[in-house]
């Protein structure tokens, strides 16, 4: 059994039993807050500053051509840890899409499981060609289940165009029309 | 190369390491012998093809004990071991065979050194298209860079371009860029499909892989260029862009083109089939298979693919649709169509039911032209397995013109066709609407049409079971897929049928024994 330690409560001084000293420094508190800028943000009509680094909704990017960029390799389906990535590749038809045939592979469907995802951005690191982005978009919502799984469409509309640093297939449609073959 | 088939046995040394290997044998084959995870690295060598020693990536040091020239007796050295005398540069390994006391290192620093620069010269025109490349995970290319190249490339040039998609035949597209010409495509076509119609043509970094003029790659045997393939430059024209191959489930399974029964490999997703591969069986079909077997699988997804039990038309159970059967088949005057398509495990329970029922079973023979390689004339998985089971005695007629008779005479008031439209088989609709039919198939046809009633069966895709092939070697396939909803394996039917007609009146147990006697006999 532990030993208890009786200590002495001293009695208030006179001040104290006033209560008056206390009331003016929460009043001075009150009153200072009120002169200050409001430090509370109106959520729905304002947004945070998002940082640039932040791990929103996984979108998908166009290239600054309006080009997509996802070649569909599904390396982010392989590495999703909750599966929440599914892509149906497909060929790009030379005949309907002249201009993007050199790419070949393009994903005929990309859906993206937002009541699966984790945000862990897994996907966005192992993109080869920069076509994932975990971008700003935090908040999400839907009437069903359906509603929450984020089609092609969808992904693109929420990810827009960002540029491109390497103009990968550019380049190698340059080098095809220019045929350096003898 | 059969390895019993060579009896004399040599001592060589691989990275210091005495080890016995078959005479004869090559290094890689011999560092592979050996084990433990060592391998060779190798493109153009392929175990079932010429040697060509045209990739330069198999590169080890090798050494032979040292003798006196003049004397010829064996230099040693102080310790007393024999000296070994070490040629000054690589040697391929895939063009050296080993040799009584050989002295081989697969991982000195000058191996090392040749692969890394093997690699960085592939590497240098490689167009680096990974992502949007199928053989991206079983990339020969891809496994090497990783394991023996840089890392980093020194090319600051342009690399060349070629053309991305060349149809070469039917089957296969040749991304050029993609191409380390090995040649095991030109080999394989010239020795093994004997029909040759590759080849290489301008020089050095321009070399292209092409038909020759007037020739497309369009014999039956295409498609095992793109398995040999070390990079992803032959696609399968049918599997291109269709998924990556590191989520496809790899399951065991024999082809049903053919008597022949190639061991395959089927390719899965989430019941899905994506490919058929051949696996090696050097006792069967060493490591190819017909591109027509490789197709088979398109039947699974087919419009008039039966999935309901049905009697006389309406939907129902299996169990009540095995019951009727069975009551229908206890009325006598039966007769049973069988199938050379059936597992040896079906063809049992069809014998029971026979030998229950009192049924004369027929067996149609399906015959087409051999190629003399993996497509048999029988083109029938399983025609010796009804052999060995008993389900028939004698072989296959062409048609059943002896059951149109019995059913015309009266003496056949019940059939069960398996598989088979009778239609087909010289029995015309009108003769075969006097009969009762009992139809158990994978796929509707006329037959199954007029059935009174139908049982559903799973494609060999979708079941385990085993096949006899025409060399009577019992092979087994497994499941790669579920079936269609609802449709059951089908022994679990026919084992309910065959169980209800031992229930008949007068049919004795010693006779139910000695039938299932007979069967594990076999």
């Amino acid at each position: 059994m532990a030993k208890t330690k009786v200590l002495e409560r001293k009695p208030l001084t006179f001040a104290e039993k006033t209560f008056l000293p206390q009331i003016v420094s929460g009043l001075k508190t009150t009153f200072g807050t009120m002169m200050q800028k409001g430090v509370t943000l109106q959520y729905p009509e304002e947004r945070p500053n998002i940082p640039d680094n932040y791990r929103g909704v996984p979108t998908l990017v166009k290239d600054p051509n309006g080009r997509e960029k996802c070649v569909s390799c599904q390396l982010c389906e392989f590495v999703c840890p909750p599966k929440a990535i599914r892509i149906t590749p497909g060929e790009i038809d030379a005949e309907v899409e002249p201009d993007r045939a050199h790419v070949e592979k393009a994903p005929q469907e990309f859906e993206i499981n937002m009541l699966r995802c984790i945000y862990c951005g897994l996907c966005q690191e192992v993109c080869p060609e920069e076509a994932i982005y975990l971008q700003d978009v935090f908040s999400l919502s839907g009437y069903s289940r359906g509603e929450m799984i984020n089609k092609k469409e969808k992904l693109y509309e929420l990810g827009g165009t960002l540029p491109d640093q390497h103009g990968k297939w550019d380049k190698k449609k340059a080098a095809e029309q220019a045929g350096n073959a003898h | 190369m059969k390895i019993e088939s060579i009896v004399e046995n040599v001592t060589i040394n691989i990275d210091g390491q005495d080890v016995e290997v078959p005479k004869g044998i090559n290094i890689i084959e011999a560092v592979k012998m050996v084990g433990k995870g060592k391998e060779v690295p190798h493109y153009c060598y392929h175990p079932k093809l010429t040697i060509a020693g045209n990739c330069r990536m198999c590169m080890v040091e090798m050494g032979m004990p040292m003798r006196d020239r003049a004397t010829g007796e064996a230099v040693l050295e102080e310790d007393g071991t024999q000296k070994i005398a070490w040629m000054p540069k690589p040697t391929i390994g895939c063009a050296t065979n080993a040799s009584p006391g050989m002295h081989i290192l697969t991982g000195s620093e000058m191996v090392k050194e040749s692969r890394n620069g093997v690699t960085e010269f592939l590497l240098i025109n490689h167009p680096l298209d990974c992502p949007i490349c199928d053989q991206a995970g079983e990339c020969r290319l891809q496994e090497f860079s990783a394991e023996h190249g840089r890392g980093y490339s020194r090319f600051i040039e342009d690399k060349n371009v070629k053309p991305k998609r060349t149809r070469l035949g039917p089957n296969v597209t040749l991304d050029d860029e993609r191409c380390i010409l090995c040649s095991r495509c030109v080999r394989f076509s010239k020795e093994v499909a004997d029909d040759d119609v590759l080849g290489f043509v301008d020089r050095g970094t321009y070399s292209t892989l092409t038909c020759f003029p007037g020739k497309e790659l369009s014999h039956n045997y295409s498609l095992n260029t793109v398995d040999i393939c070390p990079v992803g430059a032959l696609t399968s024209t049918d599997f291109r862009f269709k998924m990556r191959v590191w989520f496809l489930k790899r399951t065991h399974s024999i082809c049903t083109e053919s008597s022949v029964g190639a061991n395959t490999e089927i390719w899965s997703r989430e019941g899905k089939i994506y490919r058929i591969t051949p696996r090696r069986n050097d006792e069967v079909n060493d490591t190819w298979m017909t591109d027509t077997g490789r197709a088979l699988y398109k039947e699974i997804e087919s419009e008039d693919r039966l999935v309901h039990y049905t009697i006389e038309g309406v939907h129902k159970a299996s169990g009540e649709a095995a019951v009727a059967a069975a009551e229908l088949l206890k009325s006598g005057k039966i007769a049973m169509v069988g199938s050379a398509h059936s597992s040896v495990e079906e063809q049992f329970f069809y014998k029971a039911i026979a030998e229950r029922s009192g049924a004369k079973v027929s067996l149609v023979s399906h015959n087409g032209d051999g190629d003399g390689l993996l497509q048999s004339e029988d083109r029938t998985p399983n025609l010796r397995g009804a052999l060995v089971t008993g389900l028939i005695s004698e072989l296959p007629s062409e048609n059943l013109e002896a059951l149109a008779r019995d059913i015309n005479s009266g003496a056949v008031k019940t059939i069960l066709a398996v598989n088979e439209d009778l239609t087909e088989l010289g029995i015309s609709k009108d003769v075969l609407a006097k009969a009762k039919v009992i139809y158990v198939g994978s796929h509707a046809n006329r037959t199954s049409e007029v059935a009174n009633i139908v049982l559903p069966s799973l494609m060999v895709f979708e079941k385990d079971g085993s096949f006899i092939n025409q060399s009577f070697r019992i092979q087994r396939f497994k499941a790669a897929i579920p079936g269609p909803l609802g449709v059951q394996p089908d022994f679990t039917v026919l084992e309910k049928i065959a169980a209800a007609l031992a229930e008949r009146e007068g049919y004795s147990d010693d006779h139910r024994l000695s039938m299932g006697a007979h069967g594990s006999d076999n």
